[in-house]
């Protein structure tokens, strides 16, 4: 009798579900996985490397590039370790704006990550849905900082200018009459802050049309319930960190353990799974949108009622405004240095990390006194997720592998670097 | 003129007119059948358009309506990509065996009261053995491309359309117990009597199932394990490109709206006024509104359009099933589920139970 032999089969790294370039050769048993081998490296272009050749500021546009899913916290890590480096803090208006920006990218990731497990699953509908909700969050991006994804907005010290007062808006054209510009022009009429509460008070009704066509549904839960199931014991082992570490019933969150700018003034809630498979992390991510949301209320409330300064005054590590900077020579002379050689960092080394969509996004900074990093280590949740990939779907068919990868919520920039 | 014409008529012998005639007759039902095999394709594409909240395809003519014609001649243009370790004649022949039988299939649909290109009396059974023929298509297609993906997905759809064939089948048992006959002509004049007389009320479960597996049958969503695109990206078409690829999408439409028409000549009166019983009868005499309230095939046509309406709704809404779900779904469930209806209608039929018997 012939033996009979497993076969491998490729799996990306270009394939519908593998989320951007991700290659597994998976052993398979018929329909079953033996063996996931995640191959790793296809999107890596050396940010590390290219960071310690570029003065400090430079590199904030790399890090956006990481997890091209969650620009501004990226930044926020990278931003954060070199503050503390230098030992300066930010004033209280910018650690606000700031955090109001951690939970609107928090938002267009989970929103991108929705969408994408749901089309793995094969559920396309959601995917629509949730970018037409991205649309906004993007327009937000762009009213700050001019750019839709890569933001480049917190710089050390601050964030790169305040708020606007006015939001772009809709022109005419030869697809959009006066009437449905209008219309979609209607939210836009004042400030970032006024579009962005206009957003908040829509979002939990759009959250619920999501909730709508997946939690209570039968196909929905057959397909997330009991798949990938990780331990709280194991989790925490491989290094798990956000939502799959919370899926799993371990209530471990950085804005809570280790509070940074000031989450610690915010009210909100850890949604923590129970039985750490697809479908708890599902309910983790859905509820953390609505505790997202909940926070950008009360940043816009309190943002509202509080200006103020949003950069740090110190020009040795802030550029001076271009006012100054035309009429006084010592400005000058600050602004010349600060946009060619940039600023020093004192030698030393410091780990800071923020609690990132996916996870516990840190950054390792060793600096050696230049005015660029000696070393810098990135710390991705992305990576030690993946790399528990071949452990999770062990024994799953190979319709669940795509449902693991989704609810792994992989992004191959931070991954791969 | 005419009678010269009829003398030629006369003429030629009986053979070559009856194949003439049946010729005229095949041309005259396929070509409109690919022709809504066309637009439906748009009507996915709208319906689900409009139920992700955007617009579809309006670029190519007025409204879109050119999109069909567009793609199809697209797919014409484009090469024919033969696989080097494919298996070359059944390479090809896969998406002929696929869409040949859900175009033959279509032979004994009654149009109306005894319009059908054949009215046999085993229509039924001539039904479920063309739908059965499909699968070999699919499988030959799996095999022949020497492809993973390709293979994984002819198994998976093979072991999937036997396994629904199976339901689909005791459903249509249920059918033929009902109406004492496997002729469709019949079974349709069998619902006569207005809505409640319709077979999807007694048969509602059957009818259900019945449905149910024809969304499976076709491997349309939540049941596209077979192309699965995200998992083993399109299955057993992965390797086709061009118009070969074309032909198995035809086949998977055409499919789609036989079992659409099946299920309205079946369960839902085929042809039959749905207003009969519910105004008097003599409206049915008014000269142009009488047609189009009585008995008509655009109430053929109605009802198909809403059962497609179904599988467009459901592939917008649903996840995808797991392989292993499907099958559970389909042995454990609508099978006991058919048996046991069918004793019931079976006591039904012989108590001479409702309205029906």
């Amino acid at each position: 009798m012939a033996e009979i032999q497993n076969y491998t089969i490729n799996f990306g790294p270009q394939h519908p579900a593998a989320h951007g370039v991700l290659r597994l050769v998976l052993e398979m048993d018929g329909e079953v996985i033996e063996r996931a081998d995640p191959h790793i490296g296809l999107l890596h272009r050396g940010t590390e490397k290219l960071a310690e050749s570029k003065p400090y500021n430079q590199n904030i546009g790399y890090m956006d590039r990481l997890d091209y899913v969650s620009m501004m916290c990226n930044e926020h890590a990278y931003v954060m370790v070199i503050e503390k480096m230098l030992g300066v803090s930010v004033p209280l208006r910018a650690q606000y704006i700031r955090t109001m920006f951690d939970e609107i990218t928090r938002i267009l990731n989970h929103l991108l990550w929705i969408g994408a497990h749901a089309i793995d699953i094969g559920a396309m509908t959601v995917f629509l849905y949730a970018f037409r909700e991205r649309e906004d969050l993007m327009d937000a991006y762009e009213a700050v900082s001019g750019a839709r994804m890569h933001a480049g907005y917190y710089r050390p010290g601050g964030v790169y200018r305040d708020l606007p007062d006015s939001m772009p808006k809709y022109q005419t054209s030869k697809w959009h009459n006066a009437k449905e510009v209008a219309r979609l022009n209607a939210n836009r009429q004042g400030g970032l802050l006024d579009f962005l509460d206009d957003f908040c008070s829509r979002f939990p009704k759009y959250v619920d049309e999501y909730e709508t066509l997946l939690t209570d549904n039968r196909i929905w839960k057959q397909r997330t319930v009991d798949i990938g199931i990780v331990t709280p014991e194991r989790a925490m082992q491989m290094g798990f960190t956000g939502p799959m570490l919370r899926g799993s019933g371990v209530e471990w969150d950085l804005r809570k353990k280790q509070p940074y700018e000031v989450y610690d003034r915010l009210e909100f809630d850890i949604p923590v799974g129970i039985n750490g498979d697809c479908y708890a992390r599902y309910l983790v991510r859905i509820e953390e949108m609505r505790q997202s949301n909940r926070i950008i209320k009360q940043c816009i409330d309190w943002l509202r009622a509080n200006p103020g300064p949003v950069m740090l005054p110190d020009h040795k590590v802030t550029p001076p405004s271009r006012e100054h900077m035309k009429g006084d020579m010592e400005s000058l002379i600050h602004h010349f240095k600060l946009f060619t050689e940039g600023y020093t960092v004192p030698a030393g080394e410091a780990y800071s990390a923020v609690e990132h969509p996916k996870g516990e996004f840190g950054i390792y900074l060793v600096s050696d006194g230049a005015n660029k990093p000696y070393r810098l280590k990135i710390r991705a949740p992305g990576f030690a997720h993946l790399s528990s990939l071949d452990e999770m779907t062990r024994g799953h068919m190979l319709a669940d592998v795509v449902a693991i990868i989704g609810t792994q919520d992989i992004v191959f920039g931070e991954v791969d670097r | 003129m005419l009678e010269a014409a009829l003398a030629v008529w006369d003429s030629i012998p009986v053979m070559i007119q009856t194949v003439t005639v049946l010729v005229i007759e095949v041309v005259a039902l396929v070509i409109p059948i690919m022709l809504s095999v066309a637009y439906l394709t748009l009507a996915e594409r709208k319906v689900i358009g409009y139920a992700q909240v955007r617009i579809g395809p309006n670029r190519v003519g007025p409204y879109g309506l050119g999109q069909p014609i567009a793609d199809g001649l697209k797919l014409v243009m484009k090469e024919i990509i033969l696989p080097t370790k494919a298996n070359k004649f059944l390479f090809v022949l896969a998406p002929i065996l696929s869409l040949g039988p859900a175009l033959a299939a279509w032979a004994v649909v009654p149009l109306y009261d005894g319009i059908a290109v054949a009215n046999i009396d085993a229509g039924l059974l001539y039904i479920l053995a063309m739908t059965s023929v499909g699968v070999y298509g699919v499988i030959i297609a799996g095999w022949a491309s020497n492809s993973k993906y390709a293979f994984l997905g002819a198994l998976r759809s093979a072991a999937q359309i036997v396994s629904y064939e199976i339901a689909m089948g005791f459903a249509l048992v249920g059918v033929l117990l009902a109406a004492g006959s496997l002729n469709l002509q019949t079974i349709v004049n069998a619902q006569n009597g207005g809505v409640l007389h319709w077979y999807f009320l007694p048969l509602l479960p059957l009818f259900m199932v019945y449905f149910i597996s024809g969304v499976a049958e076709t491997n349309r969503a939540p049941f596209d394990v077979a192309e699965g695109e995200s998992e083993i990206v399109a299955g057993f078409h992965v390797e086709y490109s061009g118009i070969a690829f074309g032909v198995f999408f035809l086949a998977e439409y055409a499919n789609m709206i036989l079992i659409s028409v099946l299920t309205a000549v079946l369960f839902c009166g085929g042809w039959l006024s749905p207003l009969q019983g519910v105004v008097p009868d003599t409206v049915f005499d008014i000269p142009v509104l009488g047609h189009l309230l009585g008995h008509g095939p655009h109430w053929l046509l109605a009802k198909t359009s809403f059962f497609l309406f179904l599988f467009l709704w459901f592939r917008a809404t649903f996840p995808r099933y797991r392989y292993d779900q499907i099958m559970r779904l389909g042995w454990k469930v609508f099978i006991p589920i058919t048996i046991v209806w069918l004793l019931v209608v079976g006591l039904m039929v012989v108590t001479g139970f409702g309205p029906w018997w």
